[in-house]
């Protein structure tokens, strides 16, 4: 928890010294805006997909579909408003829909036919940009559903909408996790699956159930950036999103491997990758660069996180200080 | 009669689907069995074909690289970039291919020595080679140099008059590279090793392999094959594009497991991998041919078809033990 957030207050105080106009905020029509209220609402679909992705990441998997995903409910919804003529609700169900059938299919794949997470996830990932191509018939669907452009754009007690969507899921996410048993089990799975289940967990339900979760994050993801922008683009909605979300996850300490997961310090880290793009674009990086500094930052965290790293780290520093002490620490023999 | 080795299976169900797409084409439509729609199939597919010999190695290993598509990509547009800047062609060539090697070597280094996973080292190379790419040139560069104007073409061989078909410099580097590929995992120390490490990473440590410079070596080699294959992607598009070749790495990966290269490691087939990639190539031949087929199905049909030989593999696999 405390890495992350310094992190955070270093690229905050970075931004409040030389990125003009960063920390403006303005009321208008009651509402707040600027940069900082830009991370919230940009950042809530990070921190949408990243709840997900920490489950599936702490099951000891991976979910590179995540954007694809986003583009399918995005797609979906919008094809249903607009070109079948339905109404806001039957958007919304026919959307999640869509993502849960997404997220159970990458939950079979991986938990009942063994098929490791990246290439069942991957399979997702590049086909179904495919799909989403078919269901919008290649076009860009522009919408303007009054209640269906609110959830990215509309306010809720002076902040955006999107916030309470996230304070929503998180919350079920939380009572699902803690105040259950399918926490535990998740993260028994991630540490061992084959102890957990001589212990009596059903591996193969809990690692379905994180992926089909995923699959609901990322489809309410995707609703609120179609939305955001009020059409819905097949090639671009999530596009590089995986990378933000696992980002998030690393940053926020819940290890590659499986185990332990920590979802407040996920969306911590959603923050932090969030106003990493912001300051981006707010210095004229653009969107296409942005990645590849982001690339950099992922492969430094889990660097820094890796054992053998830390290893070689160690040994300089502790064989700094024995050549600098030599009468004071006695020279102990290594394991 | 010797009975059938299970692990040749896979192999003899790829040699049959590919026959089969072939003999089907044939039958729908009267061209498809023509000399040139054949050649065309191995000249467009060049590429694919390449970069796949890589990903054959890097999966035969145990590993995975998902930085292939970035990869052709940022090789394409950086050969754009230096003819563009009156540079020889050999010169642009020597310099991708160093580079390719050098981001290859990279990520072996960080995975090996670091014990970072595969799919994350290389996540990252696909998003860091993207955003390179982009920044090399936002848009698609036209390559005008005479060598791509004129002698990519007249090196092209001539097969039959009459139709007046050529065997195009592409395909001729799809042929060149699977010979050497074959010949680096059948016949070669370093080939062996892969095997090694792919079917069990402790026992060939415990045998003596050199696990650390093989490993990074597997990767080295993928990065030349991906930079190799941005070379060829090149003759066949007269052009550079940061945009372009999005997804690729399922095609590679996809080419691969439909050669009966197991996804987890320790067996593998470089004369599969060049079947998978026809089958998809001519996977992609049927839908032009179709015509109103969008052409979206193309990648949908590559993981239907990866989805089908995992699974084909695992029913196998399972009866062995």
């Amino acid at each position: 928890m405390f890495w992350p957030l310094l992190a955070l207050a270093l690229l905050l105080l970075f931004d409040y010294l030389f990125t003009p106009g960063f920390f403006r905020l303005e009321l208008r029509g009651g509402n707040l805006y600027g940069s900082r209220i830009d991370v919230l609402n940009q950042g809530a679909r990070v921190m949408l997909v990243s709840l997900g992705m920490t489950l599936v990441i702490a099951t000891g998997g991976v979910d590179l579909s995540v954007g694809t995903v986003m583009a399918l409910a995005g797609t979906v919804a919008a094809r249903l408003l607009v070109v079948d003529g339905y109404g806001f609700i039957a958007a919304v169900s026919g959307a999640l829909g869509i993502a849960l059938l997404a997220g159970a299919w990458n939950g079979v794949l991986v938990a009942y036919f063994n098929i490791q997470p990246i290439i069942a996830t991957l399979i997702l990932m590049v086909a179904g940009r495919g799909v989403a191509q078919l269901v919008s018939d290649g076009q860009i669907i522009n919408f303007n559903d009054a209640s269906m452009v609110f959830l990215g754009n509309g306010h809720f007690f002076r902040l955006p909408f999107t916030l309470t969507i996230v304070l929503f899921v998180f919350v079920g996410m939380w009572a699902l996790t803690r105040q259950t048993a399918v926490g535990l089990f998740i993260e028994a799975v991630g540490d061992n699956p084959v102890a957990s289940r001589y212990a009596g967990v059903n591996a193969r339900l809990v690692t379905f159930l994180a992926y089909l979760l995923t699959g609901l994050c990322s489809g309410l993801a995707g609703l609120v950036a179609s939305s955001n922008i009020k059409s819905a683009d097949a090639n671009h909605i999530g596009l590089y999103l995986e990378l933000d979300a696992i980002l998030a996850v690393v940053v926020g300490g819940t290890a590659l491997t499986g185990g332990r997961f920590y979802l407040v310090n996920s969306l911590v880290g959603a923050l932090l990758i969030q106003t990493l793009t912001t300051t981006m674009y707010a210095r004229n990086i653009s969107a296409d660069i942005a990645p590849m500094p982001k690339a950099l930052v992922i492969i430094a965290v889990c660097l820094l996180q890796s054992e053998k790293a830390r290893r070689y780290l160690n040994q300089r520093f502790t064989r700094h200080q024995s050549a600098a002490l030599p009468a004071i620490t006695p020279s102990r023999a290594q394991p | 009669m010797k009975k059938l080795d299970p692990k040749y299976i896979p192999l003899f169900a790829t040699a049959i689907v590919m026959l089969a797409l072939y003999a089907g084409g044939c039958l729908a439509y009267p061209n498809f069995g023509s000399l040139r729609v054949f050649i065309n199939l191995l000249g467009d597919n060049a590429f694919i074909g390449v970069a796949a010999m890589g990903a054959t190695f890097v999966i035969i290993s145990g590993g995975i690289d998902l930085s292939v598509g970035s990869a052709i990509a940022f090789t394409s547009i950086l050969i754009a970039q230096l003819l563009g800047h009156h540079w020889p062609p050999a010169g642009a060539f020597a310099l991708t291919l160093l580079i390719g090697l050098a981001y290859g070597t990279v990520q072996g280094a960080l995975i090996h020595l670091f014990a970072l996973p595969a799919f994350l080292v290389t996540l990252g190379g696909m998003f860091f080679l993207r955003g390179l790419s982009f920044v090399l040139s936002p848009e698609s560069l036209a390559i005008k140099h005479p060598f791509y104007l004129q002698t990519v073409r007249t090196m092209a061989i001539p097969i039959t008059q009459r139709p007046f078909v050529t065997f195009p410099l592409t395909a001729q580097c799809f042929v060149v590279v699977t010979i050497i590929a074959a010949i680096i995992a059948g016949y070669t120390r370093f080939g062996r090793n892969i095997y090694a490490i792919g079917s069990s990473e402790s026992s060939a440590i415990l045998m003596g392999v050199p696990v650390g410079q093989t490993k990074i070596g597997i990767y080295a080699l993928a990065g030349f094959f991906s930079a190799l294959s941005g070379c060829v992607a090149t003759f066949y598009m007269q052009s550079g594009n940061p945009a372009s070749f999005v997804g690729l790495e399922l095609d590679a990966i996809a080419s691969v497991a439909i050669g009966g290269t197991l996804l987890t490691g320790g067996v593998g087939f470089v004369p599969g991998t060049a079947m998978g990639v026809i089958i998809l190539g001519l996977i992609q031949t049927l839908i032009t041919f179709q015509g109103n087929l969008n052409s979206w199905w193309t990648r949908i049909a590559a993981g239907v078809l990866l989805l089908l030989f995992i699974t084909l593999q695992k029913v196998v696999g399972s009866k062995r033990h």
